[in-house]
C-alpha cells in the first residue's frame, strides 16, 4: 500500500492540495465532488423538511393561523421544489458521482471539470433560488407553477421569477452531470465490462441520465416561454391573445413524468445493489430487470396527460394515456418480483441497509398501488388534487426514492469514510422513521378521499378529518425525530465507527476490492473484467482484486478554479434579468473568461 | 467480449476508450440529441399556436420567402465551407484553414445580418414579441436559432485565431469536427425551421 501511494504520487501530472478548503474548491475527484453533492443536498433536504413541519403545523388543526396564508403558499412551493430538485435528484447525483467511475472500473469521470462544474453550479442555484425568501417572498405558485396563475398580473412579486430562473440555473447542473455520465458509462468501463455486466446500480444512472438530458430542454423552454411572458410580455400563456395555458401543462409534463422516474430509477438502482448483497444471491433475473428499467424509460415519455385528466382532454387521449399508464405498472410490477425473487431463499442478513431496502419494497409498492388507480380516469377525477395524490407522491418520493437513498447510504458510507454506521441506531432510524412516514401520510388517502383539496390553506372542523390532519403533523415531527437519530448517528460514526475493511458486506461490484475510502485514483491498475458480479467469481475476484496493485504510472487529472468560476459566472449572469445589468454584465465576462479559460487550459 | 477485444486493439498510450469513439465526440453528440428536444419544444409551440392569433400581422402578409430562401442558402452554404475547413485542418494546411473557417465564419454572420435586418423590417411593419402569438413564437424560435448561430461564429473566430497562429495543428482536428458537428447541426435546424415557419404557412 505505501509502495502504491509512493508511485501514484511520483506521476502526479500537476502537484495538487490534497487538504484544505482551496482542495475543495478546485477539486475535480468524483468521490469529493459526490461528498460535496452529498453534504449539500441534505442540508437543502432538512431546509425542505422544515418547511413541511411548518406546513403540517399550520395544518394540525382546523382554522388555524400560525401562519399567513400567503407564507403558507410560500412553503408549499418551496417545499415541492425543494425536494424534487435540491433534495432526491441531487442525492441521486451524490451516489452517481461516488459510485460509478468505481463499479465501471474508472479512475474519474470521462470530464471531470464539466463534473465540478456542475456541483458548483447546483450549489449557486440552490443559493439563488433560497435569496427570493430576502427578496420580496418565495415562489408561491405551487412546484408545477401552472400558466397562467405564473403570470405578471396574478404573480407580481418577483418569486415566480426566482423560480424559474433558478430551475434553469439548476437545470444547467442536471443536464451538465447528465453527459458526463453517459460518456462515462459508455466509454470508460474496465476492460470486460460489457454493458450486460454493468451494476444495476450504473444501469439506472445511464437512464435517468439519458432521461434528463431529453426531459430538460423541455421545461427549458417552458420556462423560457414563462420568462419572455414575464419580462418583456410576449404572449405564451395569455389566454387573451388566443393563447392556451393548457401549453404549460403539457410542456410541464413532458419533463415532469420522464422526471418522475429521474427520481426514482436511482433508488431502484441502488437496492438492487443492496438486496442481492444481504441475500447472498445474485440479483434475480438481472437482465430483465436492466430491460424492465430501459423500457420504464421509454415508457416514462408517454404517460404525461395522466397529470392532465381533470383538464378534459376528450375520451381518446384519456383512454390513451390511461392504458400507458397502466402499461408503464408493468415494468415496475416486473422489478418488484424480481427483487422478491432474489431474496427468496437467500441467506438474509438483517442489516440497516437491508431494513431499508425491504422498506421501500414495501412503501414503494403501496405508493404504486395508489398511483394505478390514478390511471383510470373516472377514478382520478374523485382524487386529483386531494391529499389522496399528496399521500401518493409521497409513498413512491418518500417511501420509494428516500427509502433507497437512505438504503444506499447505509451501504457505502463505509466505502465513503473507512468506517462503519452503528447498526443500533440505524435499526432505530429505521423504525421510527418508517412507523412515523405511516402515521404521516396513510391518514391522508383518507383525507384525500373525503373531499381535503391539497394546497388549501386550512379547513373547517367537523368535516370527519381533523383527527386525521393531527395524526399526519405528529407523524411529520416523528420523521424529524428519526432524522436527528440518522445525523447524530452519522456524525459519531464518521469519527468513532467501528473500522470497515475493504468489503465489510461481501459485495459483489467493483467498488469493494478497493481499500475504504479509496485511494484518489480508485484503481492502481484498471482491472479486467471476466464476469458480472465479479468479486463472487474466484478467477474475477482474483483479476478484481489485482486492481490495487500498481502496473505503471498512474495519470490523474489536474484540479482546477475555472469550474468555480465558470458556475458563478453564469449564476450572476442568469441573476442579472432580477438584479439588472450590474451583475448581469459582469456575470457574462466572468462567464466567457470562464469558459475560455477553461478550454485552453492543460487538462491531461 | 468483443468490448474488451475493442479496447485491446487500440495502442497503448492513446486515449483508450471502450467503444473506441472519442468522448469528446460522444458528450457533443448526446448534447445535440439534447438541443433536438430544446428546437423540438419550441418548433412544436409554433405549430400548435399557428393560426391562433387575434390580430394580425399573419404570417403569409409579412414572411418574405425569396428574401429568406437566400439567407438559408447562405447558411446552407457555409455548412460546404464548414467541410472544407476540417478537411484542411485534417491535411495541416494551415492556410486553408484560416481561408475556410473564416469564409464559414462570414456566411454565418451575413446569415444573423438578415435575420437582424429582417426582424426590424417586421418591426417596422408592426411585428413585435408583443403583437400576438406569431410574434411571439416566431421571434423566440428564429431567435434562439440566431443565438445558436452567433455562437457558432464566436466558436469559429475562436479557431480562426488558433488556425492563423498556428496552433490548430493535425493533431487537433477533432476541436475543428465537434465545431462542424454544431455547425451542421444549425444548419438542419434552420432546414425544419424553414420549412415549417416560411414555406408551409
Amino acid at each position: 500500500m505505501a509502495s502504491t501511494i509512493a508511485t501514484a504520487a511520483a506521476v502526479h501530472a500537476v502537484p495538487r492540495s490534497e487538504s484544505g478548503l482551496w482542495s475543495w474548491i478546485t477539486t475535480v475527484d468524483h468521490k469529493r465532488i459526490g461528498a460535496l453533492y452529498g453534504v449539500t443536498a441534505f442540508i437543502l433536504f432538512l431546509v425542505g423538511g422544515i418547511e413541511a413541519l411548518v406546513i403540517r403545523l399550520q395544518l394540525a388543526q382546523p382554522g388555524n393561523h400560525f401562519i399567513s396564508p400567503d407564507v403558507y403558499n410560500q412553503m408549499f412551493t418551496m417545499h415541492g421544489t425543494t425536494m424534487v430538485f435540491l433534495a432526491v435528484m441531487p442525492l441521486s447525483a451524490s451516489f452517481f458521482n461516488f459510485l460509478v467511475p468505481l463499479m465501471i472500473g474508472a479512475r474519474d469521470v470521462a470530464f471531470p471539470r464539466l463534473n465540478a462544474f456542475s456541483y458548483w453550479v447546483f450549489l449557486f442555484g440552490a443559493i439563488f433560488l433560497h435569496v427570493s425568501f430576502l427578496h420580496g417572498g418565495a415562489p408561491n405558485v405551487g412546484w408545477f407553477g401552472y400558466a397562467n396563475l405564473t403570470a405578471k398580473g396574478f404573480s407580481p412579486g418577483s418569486g415566480v421569477d426566482f423560480w424559474a430562473i433558478g430551475l434553469q440555473i439548476l437545470g444547467i447542473a442536471s443536464l451538465a452531470a447528465a453527459f458526463n455520465f453517459i460518456v462515462t458509462i459508455i466509454n470508460m468501463r474496465a476492460p470486460g465490462m460489457g454493458f450486460m455486466r454493468m451494476p444495476p446500480f450504473v444501469w439506472m444512472t445511464l437512464v435517468t441520465s439519458f432521461l434528463i438530458i431529453l426531459a430538460f430542454p423541455v421545461i427549458t423552454v417552458a420556462l423560457v416561454f414563462l420568462l419572455f411572458d414575464r419580462f418583456t410580455g410576449t404572449n405564451f400563456f395569455v389566454p387573451a391573445a388566443g393563447a392556451d395555458p393548457l401549453l404549460w401543462q403539457h410542456l410541464f409534463w413532458l419533463f415532469g413524468h420522464p422526471e418522475v422516474y429521474i427520481l426514482i430509477l436511482p433508488a431502484m438502482g441502488i437496492i438492487s445493489e443492496v438486496l442481492p448483497a444481504f441475500s447472498r444471491k445474485p440479483l434475480f433475473g438481472y437482465p430483465v430487470v436492466v430491460y424492465s428499467g430501459i423500457f420504464i424509460g421509454f415508457m416514462g415519455w408517454g404517460v404525461w396527460s395522466h397529470h392532465m385528466f381533470a383538464v378534459g382532454l376528450g375520451p381518446l387521449a384519456d383512454s390513451f394515456f390511461a392504458l400507458t399508464t397502466m402499461l408503464i405498472a408493468i415494468p415496475t410490477g416486473v422489478k418488484i418480483f424480481n427483487w422478491l425473487a432474489t431474496i427468496w431463499g437467500g441467506k438474509l442478513r438483517f442489516t440497516t441497509a437491508m431494513h431499508f431496502a425491504l422498506g421501500f419494497i414495501a412503501l414503494f409498492t403501496m405508493g404504486g398501488l395508489s398511483g394505478f388507480m390514478h390511471a383510470s380516469p373516472p377514478a382520478d377525477l374523485q382524487q386529483t388534487d386531494t391529499y389522496f395524490v399528496v399521500a401518493h407522491i409521497h409513498y413512491v418520493l418518500f417511501g420509494g426514492a428516500l427509502m433507497g437513498i437512505f438504503a444506499g447510504i447505509y451501504y457505502w458510507f463505509p466505502k465513503m469514510t473507512g468506517r462503519l454506521m452503528n447498526e443500533r441506531l440505524g435499526k432505530l432510524h429505521f423504525w421510527l422513521m418508517v412507523t412515523a412516514m405511516n402515521v404521516t401520510f396513510f391518514p391522508m388517502h383518507f383525507v384525500g378521499l373525503l373531499g381535503m383539496p391539497r394546497r388549501v390553506y386550512t379547513y373547517a372542523p367537523h368535516m370527519g378529518f381533523d383527527w386525521m390532519n393531527l395524526t399526519s403533523t405528529v407523524g411529520a415531527f416523528g420523521i424529524a425525530v428519526g432524522l436527528l437519530v440518522f445525523m447524530w448517528n452519522w456524525w459519531t460514526s464518521r469519527r468513532h465507527g467501528e473500522p470497515a475493511g475493504n468489503d465489510p458486506w461481501g459485495g459483489a461490484s467493483l467498488e469493494w476490492a478497493l481499500p475504504s475510502p479509496p485511494p484518489p485514483w480508485n484503481f492502481a491498475t484498471i482491472p479486467v473484467v471476466r464476469s458480472i458480479d465479479p468479486l463472487w467469481h474466484r478467477e474475477s475476484r482474483a483479476a478484481a482484486l489485482a486492481a490495487n496493485e500498481p502496473s505503471g504510472p498512474i495519470h490523474m487529472p489536474p484540479s482546477s478554479h475555472w469550474p468555480i468560476v465558470s458556475a458563478l459566472g453564469a449564476t450572476l449572469l442568469m441573476s442579472g434579468m432580477i438584479f439588472g445589468w450590474a451583475i448581469g454584465i459582469p456575470g457574462l465576462v466572468v462567464t466567457l473568461a470562464g469558459i475560455y479559460a477553461w478550454a485552453f487550459e492543460p487538462c491531461t | 467480449m468483443s468490448v474488451a477485444v475493442a479496447v485491446h486493439a487500440h495502442a497503448p498510450g492513446a486515449h483508450r476508450t471502450s467503444t473506441g469513439l472519442n468522448s469528446r465526440k460522444m458528450l457533443f453528440w448526446a448534447f445535440l440529441g439534447s438541443e433536438c428536444m430544446f428546437f423540438g419544444s419550441l418548433i412544436a409551440t409554433y405549430l400548435v399556436y399557428r393560426g391562433r392569433d387575434q390580430v394580425g400581422p399573419h404570417p403569409h402578409e409579412i414572411l418574405n420567402i425569396p428574401f429568406t430562401s437566400v439567407s438559408a442558402f447562405v447558411l446552407l452554404m457555409s455548412s460546404l465551407t464548414m467541410v472544407l475547413a476540417l478537411a484542411a485542418v485534417q491535411r495541416g494546411d494551415r492556410r486553408g484553414s484560416g481561408i475556410w473557417l473564416a469564409a464559414t465564419a462570414l456566411l454565418g454572420m451575413t446569415f444573423v445580418g438578415g435575420q437582424f435586418y429582417e426582424f426590424t423590417h417586421f418591426v417596422h411593419e408592426g411585428l413585435t414579441l408583443q403583437t400576438n402569438l406569431f410574434g411571439s413564437t416566431f421571434y423566440v424560435l428564429t431567435g434562439f436559432h440566431g443565438t445558436h448561430v452567433t455562437v457558432g461564429v464566436i466558436w469559429l473566430w475562436s479557431l480562426f485565431a488558433m488556425a492563423v497562429r498556428g496552433k490548430l495543428p493535425q493533431s487537433r482536428a477533432l476541436d475543428v469536427e465537434i465545431a462542424g458537428l454544431y455547425w451542421h447541426f444549425v444548419d438542419v435546424v434552420w432546414i425544419a425551421i424553414f420549412t415549417l415557419v416560411y414555406l408551409i404557412q
